[in-house]
């Protein structure tokens, strides 16, 4: 009975790890990018998140700078806000590369990813994978990510989960 | 025709309440390691072994198509599924079984009403009335509606509470709407609308009233003469039948002035390249090879409901609706969100300024299933700015030790979010 207690709390805990709530309740760089060269609308319909990204692409393609806003629960938010500090400086073609090994990982398939994508330490957005023991949010963590996806190839069609 | 299957509504004893939750296989499970506590009644309720078993013993035994064959399996088929329409005509006490006309739910139900009674009648610059608290289900047909017609959306407001402003939505009746569209009891607040007086004040000005009864069906007892409704629309996945059938309860008076809403089999008397006759009410709105088992389980569903009283229904969910809006208000940073004076059978609420998700994940971990979200009610959330709320709902099988485990789960909620 204890160690069922134990491990489900662990379950919780992990989900929504100090790190989360941090980002969550302060998140980074927060508001609008009135300078924004790229931008892309994340929505989940099943829980109305509805997220706006905001991306600085210089000519080179690095990315000079990122913004959100909107509102979401603890887990999309949180995800927006590590994103926003983990793609500035960045330049949009590792930007991509990140993006596709988040939203496997996120998933739960490791092996997805292979070569040079493989070896993407994913630093403080592990925090993020939790949510493979909750697969209803999964779609939280990676609307961010789906819509700096499309903000960098500049879709102009808001992303939805669904 | 005659239908021998004519099922009595009379039973012996009332059944005690306290033991119908054992009558709810789908309640008796572990969720996440824990006893299920199942609270999301309002979107989907459990069904009851006596309707899951109507369903199963007509598969196996008695199924056939209805209304076609000689033979015996389809009079067998014919006389359940018209012995259900009887048991839901008695059970809304409507006047005349051909008012009954078997839908996929409460949604086709609308919109029948919105294609077929409404949009003949409709010029630009008509009107048709709504409240602000209505379901997705009971806006989105009439939008569609004035989009084909010219015809306006009226939006009668709420008050903080939830309740409607009566008093404006009746001003706003003038002489041009066509139709009064309200729910009889909010789903994502729970608000009982005075339905009497609207109506009455709607008949005064001689406009028809639609009524979305989704949510009080399974918790009000439903006497559509007495409200004098014109159209009343239900489904029966809220009242312990099987999803995908529902019910258009419509005065006759109406029906008869109405197009068909869908054509081909079932619907017609005589089909020729150069006119087709259509069938008798109400088979001229039931296109196609219907949902047979459906409408057999919610008939089955409605049997169950009056063997356990619908009476001792209200009065118990009364009771639990105390206890889990008094238990609730004693956790700190609880907001109630509805909060009418006449309600039934749902607490929407906000812990703090955690996301109704985040809660609903927290619960389910803890085995304690509620809804979350905007309940497909998005302008009910607009009106309190708030992306959505938590909702507990409360069926006939729910007890306080239910709201126990509820509370003892937002607490945990709390911690985590400490
Ligand atoms: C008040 C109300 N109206 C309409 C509906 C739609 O019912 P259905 O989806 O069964 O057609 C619902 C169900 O969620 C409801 O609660």
């Amino acid at each position: 009975m204890k160690d069922k207690d134990t491990s489900k709390a662990d379950e919780l805990r992990e989900l929504y790890r100090e790190l989360i709530l941090d980002h969550a309740r302060s998140p980074r760089h927060f508001g609008k990018l009135t300078d924004a060269t790229h931008s892309a609308e994340g929505i989940n319909p099943l829980c109305g998140d509805k997220l706006k990204l905001y991306f600085r692409i210089l000519e080179n393609g690095q990315i000079d700078a990122a913004c959100f806003e909107g509102s979401g629960c603890a887990i999309s938010v949180a995800s927006a806000s590590l994103l926003t500090d983990t793609v500035i400086g960045m330049n949009t073609s590792d930007a991509l590369d990140f993006f596709a090994v988040v939203v496997s990982r996120l998933r739960g398939d490791v092996d997805a990813n292979n070569g040079k994508r493989a070896a993407i330490d994913l630093g403080k957005i592990r925090a993020l994978e939790g949510v493979k023991e909750f697969p209803s949010r999964v779609k939280c963590a990676s609307l961010a990510w789906h819509a700096l996806n499309s903000a960098i190839h500049q879709d102009s069609q808001a992303v939805s989960t669904e | 025709m005659t239908h021998s299957a004519k099922v009595s509504i009379l039973t012996a004893e009332p059944r005690p309440i306290a033991a119908c939750r054992a009558d709810f296989p789908g309640l008796a499970q572990e969720i996440n390691g824990e006893p299920l506590v199942y609270l999301d009644s309002a979107a989907s309720s459990q069904a009851p072994n006596v309707v899951i078993d109507a369903v199963a013993d007509y598969q196996r035994h008695d199924h056939a198509n209805v209304h076609r064959g000689v033979h015996t399996l389809s009079h067998r088929a014919t006389d359940l599924y018209e012995g259900a329409r009887d048991a839901v005509q008695e059970f809304i006490g409507a006047g005349s079984r051909t008012e009954i006309v078997f839908t996929r739910g409460t949604t086709e139900a609308i919109n029948l009403v919105a294609q077929s009674y409404c949009r003949p009648k409709l010029d630009a610059g008509d009107k048709i009335l709504i409240t602000h608290l209505e379901h997705h289900s009971n806006i989105v047909p009439w939008q569609m509606l004035c989009k084909q017609t010219g015809a306006e959306l009226v939006v009668a407001p709420i008050e903080q509470t939830g309740q409607v402003d009566t008093r404006q939505l009746i001003e706003l009746m003038d002489d041009r709407v066509r139709i009064v569209a309200v729910a009889h009891v909010s789903n994502a607040l729970g608000s009982i609308l005075p339905l009497e007086e609207i109506i009455q004040a709607a008949h005064h000005r001689d406009i028809p009233v639609l009524v979305d009864g989704a949510q009080a069906v399974p918790h009000l007892s439903i006497d559509v003469r007495t409200l004098d409704a014109d159209f009343y629309a239900f489904s029966g996945h809220k009242m312990f039948a099987p999803t995908g059938i529902g019910i258009l309860y419509a005065k006759e008076a109406l029906l008869e002035t109405m197009p068909p809403y869908q054509g081909g089999g079932d619907m017609i008397l005589e089909v020729r390249f150069d006119g087709t006759t259509y069938n008798e009410l109400p088979y001229k709105f039931e296109a196609g090879t219907p949902n047979i088992s459906g409408a057999i389980g919610l008939g089955a569903a409605i049997h169950y409901l009056n063997s356990v009283g619908l009476d001792e229904i209200a009065a118990h969910e009364n009771r639990l609706l105390a206890y889990l809006t008094r238990s609730l208000e004693g956790i700190d940073d609880i907001r109630l969100i509805g909060t009418a004076d006449n309600k039934a059978s749902v607490q929407s609420f906000l812990l703090g300024d955690i996301h109704p998700h985040d809660i609903g994940t927290i619960l389910d971990h803890q085995g304690v299933a509620i809804r979350t979200g905007h309940h497909c009610a998005m302008p009910v959330m607009d009106f309190y700015g708030i992306p959505g709320t938590a909702r507990a709902s409360l069926a006939l099988y729910n007890n306080e030790d239910d709201i126990d485990r509820l509370i003892a789960a937002l607490a945990k909620t709390k911690e985590i979010f400490a």
